[in-house]
């Protein structure tokens, strides 16, 4: 449901609210894979973010948005010299990816000491954005809310597990999906919650012996 | 939020209330928040937009390409012409004020993108200017912008990559023309011809930026579009209506983007982008993805 506030917003640093602050809350997303500044990142562009990204400022927004700059937040402009003080280490390219990927998709590959991701997700204008995938599987994250994704095996009680932890640690679920390529395959769970679960509650998650991997997102639009 | 103008037309003449307060409601009750709360965002909104018209108007401000800055600034101390001292050419002023400060990676509010950014700061303050029209109308104001900007999200798009410039300052434009018919004192149905008057004629308009940089012809657009939108209020205050309802000429807006060349939609690939001089032009001032 599209929100007035949404249209009438966000307030933000220009030059365009998808390839400058949608930008950067792919980045701010891709972040928070590894949990902080990443310190090396592969930036593939896509479609228009490749072919305009340079005059928007969208390598500006990503890598500050990787820094955890806001969309609103003026060092956007000048986030490329902050970078390399800030032992960001970035590569930018230009890609084709599907025929049908959005003309605003980037592939962003992050390595943060042991931890490393690769995200892909679309700026859909507006400021909107959707990651649609993590690490290789399909996914749908908005950035609306705190949100965990995970993928474990298709056990029985899986939600139930999942449901306990967050509900030991006090966290309210306000959408829950559940997808699974085949019977017995690997599930799927993005988990949009209202509070911000702390790491330990990621950790407590990954701990669990049928999930391959979590990770927590934070809500960064809206 | 409503997903069809008309809807919301018929619900506020039957309630006898304002489009504002039928939004406003209608935002608290999907969001679960109150309407003070969300007044209060649309004010935190306002003050970002004067302080962007304020910020251009300086005239100091270039893009990190050069191609644009210091024409706001023109229409405030430059030569008068025929529309001297009216608020046509402060509203046109306002207009490249706020476009330019965010070519120059300012802060702006995206209403309902950075590059149609201009229209309705510059259309609202500029009329409330002229006509002393307080603060709390032009909230309400950004209210009917903000209804109108969901419908055509939802039917159509404001993405100038998915419909070309129609979906970007041909949505302001609308955006602005039936927010302000509704401050000045118009009826709601008014304000769907307002609305539709503003659209038609932004029809079919690309999306065609030198070299993908949001600063040519994007400053400009926001000023002809803002004058698209006086033209809409003037029309539709003065009783004018628009036999195509407006909610079918924002269909056909996303029908019109959808079936765009992608030359035309945010690629620099078509339109003024791809001039001799556009090509040159972007060539020379383009700033370069550096790899490293």
């Amino acid at each position: 449901m599209v929100s007035l506030l949404d249209i009438i917003g966000p307030v933000m640093v220009g030059p365009s609210s998808s390839h400058t602050a949608g930008a950067c809350r792919l980045g701010l997303l891709a972040r928070c894979l590894v949990g902080g500044t990443p310190e090396r990142a592969r930036i593939e562009l896509h479609g228009s973010f490749a072919r305009t990204g340079e005059g928007h400022g969208t390598d500006k927004a990503i890598a500050g948005g990787l820094m955890g700059f806001r969309p609103d937040d003026e060092r956007l402009r000048d986030a490329l010299d902050i970078a390399q003080g800030d032992g960001l280490d970035y590569v930018f390219e230009k890609t084709t990816l599907a025929d049908d990927a959005h003309p605003n998709t980037a592939r962003i590959t992050v390595e943060r000491g042991d931890r490393h991701a690769i995200m892909v997700g679309s700026s859909l204008g507006a400021g909107r954005i959707l990651v649609t995938e993590i690490n290789g599987y399909a996914v749908e994250v908005s950035g609306t809310y705190h949100t965990i994704v995970l993928i474990a095996e298709d056990v029985k009680g899986s939600v139930a597990a999942i449901a306990t932890i967050l509900a030991e640690h006090g966290i309210n679920i306000a959408n829950l999906r559940l997808t699974r390529k085949e019977r017995g395959g690997d599930a799927f769970m993005v988990i949009e919650v209202d509070d911000m679960p702390g790491e330990a509650v990621r950790d407590e998650i990954r701990t669990l012996p049928w999930v391959r991997w979590a990770f927590r997102l934070d809500k960064v639009s809206g | 939020m409503y997903r069809a103008l008309a809807d919301a037309i018929r619900d506020a003449e039957q309630q006898g209330i304002s489009l504002a307060k039928l939004a406003l409601e209608t935002e608290a009750k999907d969001q679960g928040r109150s309407v003070d709360d969300i007044r209060a965002a649309l004010r935190r909104a306002l003050e970002v937009m004067r302080g962007a018209v304020e910020r251009g108007m300086v005239g100091d401000l270039h893009s990190a390409s050069g191609l644009v800055g210091g024409d706001a600034a023109k229409l405030r101390t430059g030569p008068a012409g025929p529309l001297a001292g009216t608020p046509f050419r402060d509203v046109l002023a306002r207009a490249l004020a706020v476009q330019e400060v965010n070519a120059a990676m300012g802060v702006i509010v995206a209403a309902p993108t950075a590059g149609g950014a201009g229209v309705l700061p510059a259309v609202l303050t500029g009329l409330a200017q002229a006509g002393s029209i307080g603060d709390d109308a032009l909230v309400d104001a950004l209210a009917v912008a903000g209804l109108i900007g969901a419908v055509i999200a939802e039917r159509a798009s404001l993405s100038g990559a998915e419909g070309g410039c129609q979906a970007e300052t041909g949505a302001a434009a609308a955006m602005a023309a039936g927010a302000a018919t509704e401050m000045l004192g118009g009826t709601p149905a008014q304000v769907g011809h307002a609305t539709a008057l503003a659209m038609q004629g932004t029809l079919g308009l690309v999306c065609d930026p030198l070299g993908g940089l949001v600063e040519l012809p994007c400053v400009f657009r926001n000023a002809t579009g803002s004058a698209i939108a006086l033209t809409g209020i003037e029309l539709a205050m003065a009783g004018v209506e628009f036999k195509i309802p407006v909610d079918e000429v924002i269909d056909v807006m996303g029908e019109i983007g959808a079936s765009m060349d992608v030359r035309y939609r945010e690629t620099a690939g078509g339109g003024l982008a791809a001039t001799p001089t556009g090509r040159r032009l972007a060539r020379e001032r383009l700033v370069q993805i550096k790899k490293r």
